[in-house]
């Protein structure tokens, strides 16, 4: 009985278990305060439909060889840059959503073959870089969205000049287009098809990526280099492919974000977001080198999870006062912090 | 004479059951100059470990026997212990702070201080450094060598000769000190530089200090040293007084047959068609520098490239394949060969099993299949099946195909989906050896196969490599540092010794001229040498 517990520990990794045990143990104490527990539910199903995509970015970096992507703000702001310039010339509804997609791509796969060749110029020490770059494009693009003569008045401030710091999708007809669509009702809880649709349909595409000879080759670049060297690889090649699909899908990935949301958030509103990704993926069992889809789902949802449930339960306790946001970032940062001391030795597998 | 004698008493030592050491005994006397030689894993580095107490002994379970110093047990368990017992090391990478001059360098933390207003408040580390006594122990330890550079050059620049001077200085000014090692001092240095080494470790056995010389140049041996001590497979053969025993009769002790691998004559066809000719070939391999090397090789040959380690014999294939920086003229099937180019050298039918099988020839995190089929994957585009816009792995051809290879080689494995981080190194070896199959090539470069391989399994992969040769006509270049699977498999040698081709051998030609080859004597010399024995 104990092997087999151990074993089952070993195979889904110990920060997996963790916050699994965690997540449940909040639930049984959420249903025990008298909360509804469908409702919960639904909160977090609509936030795991929102951050997939984003811890799917993970996934190409992490395989490639240069880790975690903890610039994923890089992409994100290739993201933003596309749905703004969209929405500047008065787009709207599913005509937002795919011509930003689109526009997307284009930029994030420029910004993403970049920062490729950054990392490649720094191997050893990506994450360092990889997250202090994420911060310095946050603060370029701060520049570019006050800087750039953006002129659609459902974007602008009251007066002067620049982009608001959020703007409204719902003036767009574009809030909750997807995260709504074929949403479905079983016993109050509402599951909504479309976006978790979408976010497996990525997820299948990236795993149809790496079957092809590019995939193998990136994976084996990050698996063993100097393997990868001696099977004739470009490494360097490889791994700016890689970055490049990561931050296209970084870029995908908050605009189905925004759209959930109902809100696109400029500013410093990606600075932070590369931890909870990164936090999802380790915490799904994925180490700085080895990861799977099914780490990412796993993460998604534990993870996503434990933030949603953890809000409520922990404002029923602390009423009245500000402990509860305070709680969020406890909770947040430190599974943040325990998932990166993981780093090195996620499950089994 | 027994006074402060050096002993090592029936030493022993184990790593994980396998015994790399068998009831060593061995002393050295004061003032005496004590070869220790040996083929690469006769255990001289096990040896020396054990002197110097290094953590890799005890932390593997310690060993048998004693060290004992003027009669008694040394206890050496730490490098520091070894320090207090008066024995030093010149190591074979220089130690050095570039940035320090030559004084600060010999006294590093042994500086001489005196005693400050800051220091008898803070403590001793905080005492100023008594600059002009530092010089002139660091000109005395200088002068004992007759060296006549100045102490307070700062050791970045200098020559790789004048490094080697300034670490054995180090040890000399250590007071007390009684026994030095000089593990390859030579290795590294000129022929003039060579002469004033020997001659200052001549002048440091006079003033009564015990060394003990480990090198692999015979002949040095034999100029210097008062008495030589042979190793083979970790174990004692022999202890002479050097006047009394010549180069070949060392060679023959060191080489000898270190276990019986019968050479089967086969029946091979090997045309006059050259596959494969080099010219110049120049690789910058760190440790296994190549410095010009040419050789041809015939379609359907087995040819051996041996020699010692650090020689260079494993970088003409890692060369070959375009893994480290190359030089030189290559030419394959009559065509002009670019080896900087991995994948090209690849896609013409060269296939290469790397020595370090763990570090560069497995995927040690993903399944067999993989592992086989992989390059067959990336070099031919293999195994791959179009969907829709899509090439896609064809995953039930790769289990297919790694199912028929683990059959045909006998690949001991629960499945072919078991990691190969879990098989054996002899299971990992054959992996290794399906996958170069599956790029079906026609020359294959094979470096070290049986390395870290018990010796059952190590018979198995060399008659595969042989049947490789008779039954699918595949040319193979087996670089080896085992001179007897070499033998028991080549058609030819080639010796490597300094990044050189010292010549050629015949698989039947005696121990003592191999021996005398890699130990850098000239193919006629050797062979002149050799003959007299044998007839």
């Amino acid at each position: 009985m104990v092997e087999s517990v151990k074993k089952f520990i070993n195979k889904i990794g110990i920060p997996t278990f963790a916050v699994g045990a965690l997540l449940v143990a909040i639930l049984i104490a959420a249903a025990a305060l008298g909360q509804s527990i469908p409702t919960l539910l639904t909160d977090i199903l609509k936030r795991v439909g929102m951050n997939g995509v984003l811890v799917l970015a993970m996934l190409p970096a992490i395989k490639s060889g240069t880790g975690p992507n903890f610039a994923l703000p890089v992409g994100i702001e290739g993201g933003l840059m596309a749905m703004i310039v969209c929405m500047q010339f008065d787009f709207s509804g599913w005509a937002l959503m795919a011509a930003s997609a689109v526009l997307a791509i284009v930029f994030c796969s420029i910004l993403g073959f970049l920062y490729g060749k950054l990392m490649n110029a720094v191997k050893g020490a990506e994450m360092t870089i990889a997250t202090y770059s994420g911060f310095a494009i946050v603060a370029f693009f701060n520049i570019l969205w006050l800087a750039i003569p953006f002129s659609n008045r459902k974007m602008g401030w009251m007066l002067g000049s620049g982009l608001r710091e959020t703007i409204q999708l719902k003036n767009y007809q574009a809030s909750r287009i997807i995260s709504d669509l074929l949403a479905v009702d079983i016993a109050g809880v509402t599951i909504p098809v479309g976006v978790i649709l979408v976010l497996l349909v990525f997820c299948g595409v990236v795993n149809l990526f790496f079957r092809t000879k590019t995939g193998y080759a990136i994976y084996a670049g990050g698996g063993n280099p100097r393997f990868a060297e001696a099977s004739g690889l470009n490494i360097d090649r490889n791994r700016v492919i890689a970055n490049i699909l990561s931050t296209v899908l970084a870029g995908l990935g908050i605009i189905l974000y925004a759209q959930g949301y109902g809100y696109v958030q400029l500013y410093n509103g990606p600075l932070n977001m590369a931890f909870p990704a990164v936090a999802a993926v380790l915490v799904g069992g994925a180490t700085a080198s080895k990861v799977s889809i099914a780490n990412v789902l796993i993460g998604t949802c534990l993870f996503q999870g434990l933030m949603t449930a953890a809000m409520p339960v922990a404002n029923q306790i602390f009423t009245g006062t500000d402990l509860s946001d305070i709680m969020r970032i406890i909770v947040q940062n430190g599974v943040i912090l325990y998932a990166l001391t993981k780093v090195k030795n996620g499950g089994d597998r | 004479m027994n006074e402060g004698i050096l002993e090592f008493v029936n030493v022993g030592k184990e790593y994980s059951g396998h015994a790399v050491l068998k009831n060593i005994n061995m002393s050295v006397r004061p003032g005496e100059i004590h070869a220790l030689i040996g083929e690469n894993g006769a255990g001289k580095s096990t040896l020396m470990n054990i002197l110097f107490g290094m953590p890799v002994i005890h932390s593997t379970g310690g060993f048998t026997g004693e060290v004992r110093i003027g009669g008694k047990n040394a206890g050496i368990l730490t490098p520091h212990d070894a320090m207090e017992n008066g024995i030093g090391m010149v190591h074979q990478e220089f130690m050095l702070i570039p940035g320090f001059t030559i004084t600060e360098n010999i006294k590093l933390n042994r500086e001489i201080t005196k005693p400050t207003l800051m220091s008898k408040v803070f403590g001793k580390r905080l005492e100023s450094l008594e600059k002009d006594n530092m010089a002139r122990d660091a000109r005395k330890a200088l002068d004992v060598m007759g060296m006549d550079i100045e102490e307070y050059v700062q050791v970045e620049g200098l020559p790789v000769g004048h490094l080697q001077f300034v670490e054995i200085a180090r040890e000399i000014d250590k007071t007390g000190i009684k026994f030095l090692v000089f593990d390859e001092p030579t290795a590294v240095l000129t022929e003039s530089e060579t002469e004033n080494l020997l001659d200052a470790i001549r002048k440091l056995a006079k003033q009564g200090i015990g060394i003990i010389f480990i090198s692999h140049r015979l002949e040095e041996i034999i100029r210097v040293s008062d008495r030589v001590t042979i190793l083979r497979d970790g174990e004692w053969v022999a202890t002479e007084n050097t006047k009394d025993i010549t180069a070949k009769e060392i060679a023959r002790l060191m080489v000898g047959r270190a276990l019986s691998l019968d050479r089967v004559e086969g029946n091979r066809q090997i045309s006059d068609e050259i596959l494969l000719d080099v010219k110049g070939l120049r690789v910058m391999m760190p440790g296994e520098e190549v410095k010009d090397v040419s050789l041809s090789v015939r379609k359907g040959e087995i040819v051996g490239i041996g020699g010692l380690a650090g020689q260079g014999k494993l970088g003409i294939a890692n060369g070959l394949m375009g893994l480290y920086p190359v030089d030189g003229t290559v030419t394959y099937k009559g065509e002009p060969l670019d080896v900087t180019r991995t994948d090209t050298t690849l896609k013409k039918g060269i296939a290469f099993l790397s020595e370090d099988r763990k570090g560069v020839g497995l995927l040690l995190d993903s399944p067999i299949d993989l592992n086989i089929a992989f390059s067959g994957m990336e070099v031919k585009g293999d195994f791959f099946r179009r969907v829709g816009p899509f090439k896609l792995s064809d995953r039930g051809a790769i289990r297919k195909h790694a199912e028929d290879m683990v059959k045909e080689l006998d690949i001991r494995c629960t499945s072919v989906a078991q990691y190969t981080g879990a098989l054996s190194g002899g299971n990992q070896q054959k992996v290794c050896i399906a996958r170069a199959l599956t790029l079906d090539p026609d020359l294959l470069l094979v470096s070290e196969p049986t390395r870290g391989i018990d010796i059952g399994a190590k018979k198995l992969i060399l008659d595969l490599l042989k049947s490789l040769a008779e039954e699918k006509g595949m040319t193979i270049v087996m670089t080896s540092s085992e001179l007897a699977e070499l033998r028991s498999i080549c058609d030819r040698i080639i010796i490597i010794c300094e990044g050189r081709v010292a010549g050629e051998l015949s698989p039947n030609d005696s121990d003592e001229v191999y021996g005398l080859m890699m130990s850098g004597v000239s193919k006629e010399e050797a062979m002149r040498a050799g003959g007299e024995t044998n007839g």
